[in-house]
């Protein structure tokens, strides 16, 4: 069936910022969609709030809103655009609950908006648990026994017909929110307690527990023809238990015979036929048990997921670019399989080589979270790897996770028995894997460690293979070639081979001895088809095999490294900077090759990129990577300085290796990152810097702090996202800080810096090329100093700033720019303390908000970065059209558009062991996940829809609770003032209280958390209040103040209203929630006010 | 470990392990990229003469059990894997691979690059190859190159029953049938017999009048190896079938077998179709259906146009749409068709199992028509399918 020609004009709807459980993948998805549909000849509109994304590029689709992914805000974009159809499929939960809302409430009918790729009535029977499990039944398909339960007193009922454990899941949430397995009442009670409030439906789903059953996935896809395909099957190494996402995965399938898979898939078609997914991909989950088979259909996702990100990474068959064809009305059998070119996509990949998938993990940012892996999604990011086998793809996993260690004999565990080893097994954490090695290692069998673990004994059996050949390595005489060349057959690294062979002097040493032998990966390629037809697409992965498949080329190359699976701190942000350097070198004439291992990503998309490897970031695969380009044609040099920290830390050793680093020199990188080359640069530029030392000590942390006097901030060397910072106000609180940060050493200092409290901080992106510098943006913060940066919520153009404080920022930036020897982009995070301007850091590469400022002010700073990195300058690409022909980033128009970037933050996602959430006050450790962004004609507007895009709508009534510490009293009055002349009713703790009716604020004394009864927290979570202001004070301990606050921001996050912790963030909320009061907030494309600006900055060159 | 080497008969050699029984073997070097279901494939009468390469790296993950067994015993001429699975790892398991590959006199070879194996028999075409534990690369060259070629091989009688067997109906029987057996697979009797048919499975050599013997409902023609223009004998037995008007069904090799039956040629594909994701349209229904394949011959029969046989038009029904190979044939005035691919799938996806409906359907359509007064004179051929 061809396309359909009643389709014109297609509304996309994206997944929103970044969270737990809905990442880059569903940039990747959406990218690709409105791609498709824009080749299609169709208008595209596309409503995301995420401006850290490639799918919000104002090139990917006609008209570009970046606006609060609420129905609201979707049906003013309806409105005014006025499309034919809307897809939902492809923007995850958020975006399929967006569209069952406006098809529930009208909207979609009022404005004749077609829902393509999706039936309302199929999403229900797939995400209603019950409706499901009975479609399930209807097939003659196996569910898990259970109910769906309104209250606490039916799940409890419900429990005791099915026996405990019994499985609690919230209907309609994503990535598992409040799903866990109770084990006994009290259990239940609280958790049923807390999935019937995380529930937009406000039921629960009690069921039969599958523990412990082996877990797989399949990813089907269906068009309008009936016609069903099965792109992948996966099996989880975790068994049933642990979310899926936070599971270690595997493709295809390995311990299933053919019978058991084929009945899988019978009864997956089967289900998504009865079902009715109306066309495009699905995901379905089983669960079986391990000895008896017993098959159990668990759940389906009618949409293009994670999983589908995955299957598309491991397959090469790109899911959500067919589903977006299959939407517009083709069939599998229209379509072309882009990786031979020659076959249809009415086909199911076959795969020679095997997929693991490792999730990646944060809990160091959030202390006292329950570690245990349950049916709650907790990692934050994901790895993928491939070989020609498992033991290779997992060995290529394990070091792709970037985490302190990178594979089996890496990590400095200590010694312990078997029988220790096995028990810790029984508790699903992260790493289990390599306690698995270790149980093996100490003498456990495969049979001990499988039953603990709930592993496979086919993977068990794989890790003993593992642990076999690391003993050969480490016992043998001397390591033979033939020895060698099976340790890296099997996954192991130069590195771990370099532990185990003390004596080969290092990975080095091992490098050196294995080029010598010879001993060199093969390039295979991705190809959907086992070999059966010629690929043309070079998506290729390392394997120690014997024949490689890269092909010669003629144009220079460029590697560009990305940034390694998304965590705190590096995401989405440096993903949407490579592949703009993609772009860009490919338009200045090079072979633009791709290196990352994140399947979630456009830049692993291999329609991105000339050549894309699928390899892990670390020094060995990336220098394979390069010697294998090399052999294939010329290599201009490799860009390390645009996927955050991960290529930044490569620089230097492949430079020493002989590759040429493009852009900022390793040398440069240095400067600016170690702290006494800084303090040289500082001094030689005459910029000031809060005081600060360097310690090595406890004894010298607590000197230097006496000397600079407290409060003072305390973190290691060379971190992003502020791994590990501190505002420490007293000696003890040092010393504890030092105590807890146990890899302190004289390599290793602790850097402990003045702390300036109620500066303004600034966040500076600029591009230099050695002669001229091109400010691309200045933010200003709206949380004051000491928020990370990546946690605060910014304003571009800055609301605050005179011209003379930007001509100093652009003077500052300059001098640092130079004297570091920068070559593209760098980031300075400013101070502004009463007049004066201090410097925390500057950081030579991209930075997490250089899509941000690319958006707002409509300039490429990544493409002119990457232009720099291959010689271009500055004058040349002002002359090319690439940067603005005069003028930059301190001189927007005063009458240009506003952005606001808001933080979106995980508290909700992590609860202590005891079941109580976790703090959420804000400090100098990153802990968001994601942003989104507000972007209007005015500040307080812009403000509003960057909350309403985070959190929902500011409230615009209602009642207001405030708690400040006493250093903000003073400067809260009169913000609180104006919210009670709003009309907000006002309570307050008792010191509060006193001050703003002194101040002639009415208002109510609420008792504190300490207090009993009635008070605050009991309020917030039975819902009386609407916004929270507690500005958070006093040491952190057991007792007193910060406790109350934490108690109260706990709340605040568990009832889901605003929380706000700084007296600036106030001040926005007020302008924000007079916006609102106004009523005429409107939705304007990117496209729009780009023209507006390039209006606004033609009329000011003229008045000039 | 022991050495062992592949040599093609073009002179590449491939260096791994000897797997399975030791020893030296010649055969069609060939690749099936199916990820599961070797056991199956190991089993499948059609594999006879054949050396098997697994495109899918890990085999032997889920041991060997006692049912999965497509006929008596494993047919495959050798077997060539990357990574032998070190254990079974299954609840249905009874013994490992490896231990039965030696029990059955299979030698294989793993740990070589299979990709690069598959990469050359893709672009040069499946040639004869030889595996060795014993001999070196020249002397095991030789004896592939005196070895006898696929093309004009008879093999289907070394694999068919001896003896004729019934498998009976489950449950209350409905027809009765004849299987022409040159190399029939336990799923086909299997599948028919779940649809109330009682199979009489006769050996390769079965004539016509052998067949059609007791009065059955209708015959069918089983998949097998070696070269359809060698198999003379089934294409006389098919043509005393189509005179008697009997309802007729052949997959894979009996779809061949039809074909020159029909007077149409047969020809041997460069490198086969041999996995489990094979996308065929059926051009009745228009749907796509993901087939089970394993042939490296095919009919030729223009795809845009009935053609005239002595029974009447034939068209193609079903067409692989990676290649637009020729998979099923029906005739238009004759109760006969075929398909090129596997229904009965085992190892395989079962999208195409619909098919024998259409056989019982196609038989019931010819009782009515026997019973009735006027014959229609088209028999219809798209039932048993979903629209």
């Amino acid at each position: 069936m061809p396309k359909r020609t009643d389709l014109q004009h297609v509304l996309v709807i994206g997944s929103g910022p970044i969270v737990i459980g809905q990442a880059s993948e569903f940039d990747y998805s959406g990218t690709q969609a409105c791609r498709v549909l824009k080749a299609e000849g169709l208008r595209v509109s596309l409503v995301n709030s995420n401006p850290a994304t490639i799918m919000t590029d104002p090139e990917v689709a006609d008209a570009t809103y970046v606006e609060p992914l609420t129905p609201e805000f979707v049906e003013r974009v309806i409105a005014k655009e006025r499309p034919d159809a809307l897809l939902a499929t492809l923007g995850g939960q958020t975006a399929l609950n967006l569209a069952i809302g406006l098809y529930e409430n009208g909207v979609l009918e009022k404005y004749g908006v077609q829902l393509i790729g999706a039936d309302v009535d199929a999403i229900n029977r797939g995400e209603d648990r019950q409706k499901f499990k009975d479609i399930v039944r209807s097939i003659g398909a196996d569910a898990p026994r259970s109910t769906v339960c309104g209250t606490v007193e039916e799940a409890l009922a419900t429990a005791a017909e099915v026996g405990y454990p019994v499985v609690i899941r919230p209907s309609f949430t994503m990535g598992g929110l409040g799903s866990g397995i109770a084990t006994d009442e009290p259990m239940l009670r609280r958790m049923a307690g807390h999935g019937l409030a995380d529930s937009p439906v406000h039921t629960v789903l009690i069921e039969e527990s599958v523990l412990g059953w082996k877990e797989f996935e399949l990813e089907l896809m269906r068009d309008r023809s009936d016609n069903v395909v099965v792109i992948c099957s996966i099996e989880n190494i975790d068994a049933m238990g642990v979310h899926t996402g936070d599971s270690v995965t595997v493709a295809p399938a390995m311990t299933l015979t053919d019978r058991e898979y084929q009945q899988m898939r019978d009864v997956g078609i089967a289900v998504l036929r009865e079902v009715g997914v109306d066309t495009g991909g699905c995901n379905i989950q089983f669960a079986v048990h391990p000895e008896t088979g017993r098959l159990v259909v668990i759940e389906m996702n009618p949409r293009v997921s994670r999983s589908s990100a995955l299957a598309s990474k491991a397959t090469g068959f790109p899911i959500a670019k067919i589903a977006a064809k299959l939407a517009i009305g083709y069939t599998l059998d229209e379509i072309t399989n882009d990786i031979t070119g020659v076959t249809p996509a009415s086909f199911e990949p076959s795969l020679d080589y095997v997929v693991v998938k490792i999730p990646r993990f944060a809990f160091e940012k959030f202390p006292g979270a329950d570690p245990r892996l349950t049916t709650t999604m907790k990692s934050v990011g994901e790895v993928m790897a491939m070989g020609r086998n498992f033991t290779e793809a997992l060995g290529k996993a394990m070091r792709s996770t970037e985490t302190s260690a990178a594979g089996f004999w890496t990590d400095a565990a200590q010694p312990a028995d078997a029988a220790a080893l096995v028990e810790q097994l029984r508790t699903p954490v992260d790493g289990r894997l390599y306690t698995a090695q270790r149980a093996l290692a100490a003498g456990a069998t495969v049979e001990q460690v499988a039953e603990a673990s709930g592993f496979d004994t086919w993977f068990v059996d794989q890790i003993a293979l593992v642990n076999e050949i690391g003993e050969e390595v480490r016992e043998a005489p001397s390591l033979t070639p033939e020895l060698l060349r099976r340790a890296k057959r099997h996954g192991l690294s130069d590195r771990q081979v370099a532990v185990l062979r003390p004596e080969l002097a290092g990975e080095d040493g091992v490098r050196t001895l294995r080029w010598r032998l010879g001993i060199r990966p093969v390039y295979k390629t991705v190809d959907t088809c086992a070999a059966e037809f010629a690929a043309r697409t070079p998506y290729h992965y390392s394997s120690y095999d014997s024949e490689t498949e890269v092909e010669p080329r003629e144009r220079p190359a460029v590697l560009i490294l990305g940034s390694g699976p998304n965590r705190i701190g590096q995401g989405v942000e440096f993903d949407y900077s490579c592949v703009h350097a993609v772009m860009a070198l490919q338009d200045a004439g090079y072979e633009a090759v791709m290196v990352n291992c994140n399947p979630e990503t456009v830049s692993t998309d291999y329609d991105t990129a000339d050549r894309l490897y699928f390899e892990p970031l670390t020094f060995e695969d990336v220098l394979e990577v390069v010697e294998a380009e090399r052999a294939a044609g010329p290599v201009a040099g490799v860009i390390c300085t645009l996927g955050g920290q991960t290529p930044l830390g490569l620089a230097q050793r492949l430079k020493d290796a002989g590759v040429p680093v493009l852009g900022t020199s390793p040398e440069a990188i240095d400067a600016a990152e170690d702290r006494g080359e800084f303090s040289r640069v500082l001094s030689d530029t005459g910029l000031l810097a809060p005081k600060h030392g360097m310690a090595t000590t406890s004894a010298e942390a607590v000197a230097i702090a006496a000397s600079i006097g407290y409060p003072v901030l305390v973190r290691p060397s060379y971190v992003l996202g502020g791994r590990g910072m501190e505002i420490v106000y007293e000696d003890a609180m040092l010393e504890a800080y030092i105590t807890k940060a146990t890899d302190v050493s004289a390599d290793h200092p602790v850097l402990v810096d003045r702390f300036l409290e109620d500066a303004v901080e600034i966040d500076v992106d600029a591009l230099y090329d050695g002669t001229d510098l091109y400010l691309g943006g200045v933010m200003e913060h709206i949380e004051e100093a000491g928020i990370h940066s990546g946690d605060s919520a910014c304003a571009l153009p800055p609301i605050t700033l005179g011209g003379e404080d930007l001509q100093a920022i652009r003077r500052a930036t300059e001098a640092l720019a130079s004297r570091i020897g920068v070559r593209g982009l760098m980031n300075v995070q400013y101070a502004l303390k009463d007049d004066v301007l201090y410097v925390l850091e500057a950081n030579p590469r991209a930075s997490r908000t250089v899509p941000f400022v690319s958006k707002v002010t409509a300039v490429q700073l990544a493409k002119a970065a990457a232009r720099i990195a291959v010689g271009q300058t500055i004058a040349h690409l002002r002359t090319a059209g690439v940067l603005p022909a005069t003028g930059d980033g301190t001189d927007l128009p005063v009458d240009g558009p506003i952005a606001v970037k808001e933080a979106v933050l995980p508290f909700h996602r992590f609860r202590t062991i005891e079941g109580q959430g976790v703090d959420t006050v804000l400090g100098p450790e990153m802990k968001s996940t994601g942003e989104v962004m507000g972007i209007d004609a005015e500040f307080g507007t812009a403000f509003a829809k960057s909350q309403a895009a985070a959190y929902g709508d500011l409230p615009t009534g209602g009642t207001v609770f405030v708690s400040l510490a006493n250093r903000d009293k003073r400067s809260a009055v009169f913000p609180v003032k104006r919210l009670a002349d709003l009309g907000f009713r006002v309570l307050a703790t008792v010191g509060t209280a006193q001050v703003l009716r002194r101040n002639g604020v009415s208002c109510e004394v609420v008792g504190k958390f300490s207090q009993g009864p009635g008070n605050i927290v009991e309020r917030i979570l039975a819902g009386e209040i609407d916004l929270v202001v507690n500005t958070p004070f006093g040491t952190p301990g057991n007792s007193g103040p910060r406790l109350d606050g934490y108690e109260i921001r706990a709340a605040a996050v568990s009832a889901g209203i605003p929380c706000i912790t700084t007296v600036q963030g106030m001040a926005a909320t007020v302008q924000g929630v007079e916006s609102l009061r106004r009523g005429d907030i409107g939705v304007r494309s990117l496209q729009d006010l780009h023209e507006s600006l390039a209006a606004a900055q033609a009329a000011a060159g003229t008045t000039a | 470990m022991n050495d062992a080497i592949l040599v093609l008969e073009d002179g590449r050699t491939f260096h791994g392990d000897a797997y399975g029984a030791t020893g030296t073997t010649v055969g069609e070097a060939v690749f099936s990229t199916g990820m599961t279901g070797y056991q199956e494939t190991l089993t499948d009468p059609s594999y006879a003469g054949q050396i098997v390469t697994m495109t899918a790296p890990h085999v032997g993950n889920t041991g060997v059990n006692g049912e999965d067994d497509e006929s008596r015993r494993m047919w495959v001429a050798g077997f060539v894997v990357r990574d032998p699975a070190r254990r079974p790892a299954n609840w249905r398991a009874t013994g490992s691979l490896g231990d039965e590959l030696v029990a059955q006199g299979v030698v294989g070879i793993s740990g070589i690059d299979t990709r690069a194996l598959t990469r050359h028999l893709r672009d040069r075409g499946a040639m004869r190859a030889g595996i060795s534990s014993e001999l070196g690369a020249e002397e095991l060259l030789a004896r592939v190159t005196a070895s006898e070629s696929m093309t004009g091989a008879d093999l289907a009688p070394s694999v068919s029953t001896g003896q004729p067997y019934v498998v009976p109906a489950v449950g209350e029987k409905r027809f009765t049938i004849a299987a022409l057996d040159l190399g029939i697979k336990t799923a086909t009797p299997r599948y028919l017999a779940e649809l109330g048919v009682e199979t009489h499975v006769l050996p390769a050599t079965a004539t016509a009048e052998q067949l059609l013997e007791h009065g059955v409902d209708g015959v069918f023609v089983s998949n097998g190896p070696g070269d359809p223009a060698a198999a003379d004998y089934a294409v006389a037995a098919v043509r005393g079938v189509l005179e008697a008007r009997r309802p007729l069904f052949g997959i894979c090799f009996g779809n061949q077998i039809l074909g020159r039956a029909l007077g149409l040629g047969t020809y041997k594909l460069r490198f086969g179709h041999r996995g489990l994701n094979q996308p065929v349209l059926d051009r009745v229904s228009g749907t796509v259906r993901v087939t089970s394949h394993n042939h490296g011959f095919a009919v030729d029969a223009p795809l845009d146009r009935p053609t005239d046989t002595p029974f009447g038009p034939v068209e193609v029904s079903h067409v692989g749409l990676n290649d637009q190979v020729v998979e099923g044939l029906r005739l238009l005035e004759t109760p006969a068709f075929s398909v090129q691919f596997h229904p009965e799938a085992a190892a395989g996806p079962h999208d195409a199992n619909p098919l024998f409906g259409r056989f019982v359907d196609l038989m019931t359509a010819e009782r009515e028509r026997g019973s009735a007064v006027t014959p229609p004179p088209i028999v219809d051929h798209t039932t048993g399918e979903k629209a």
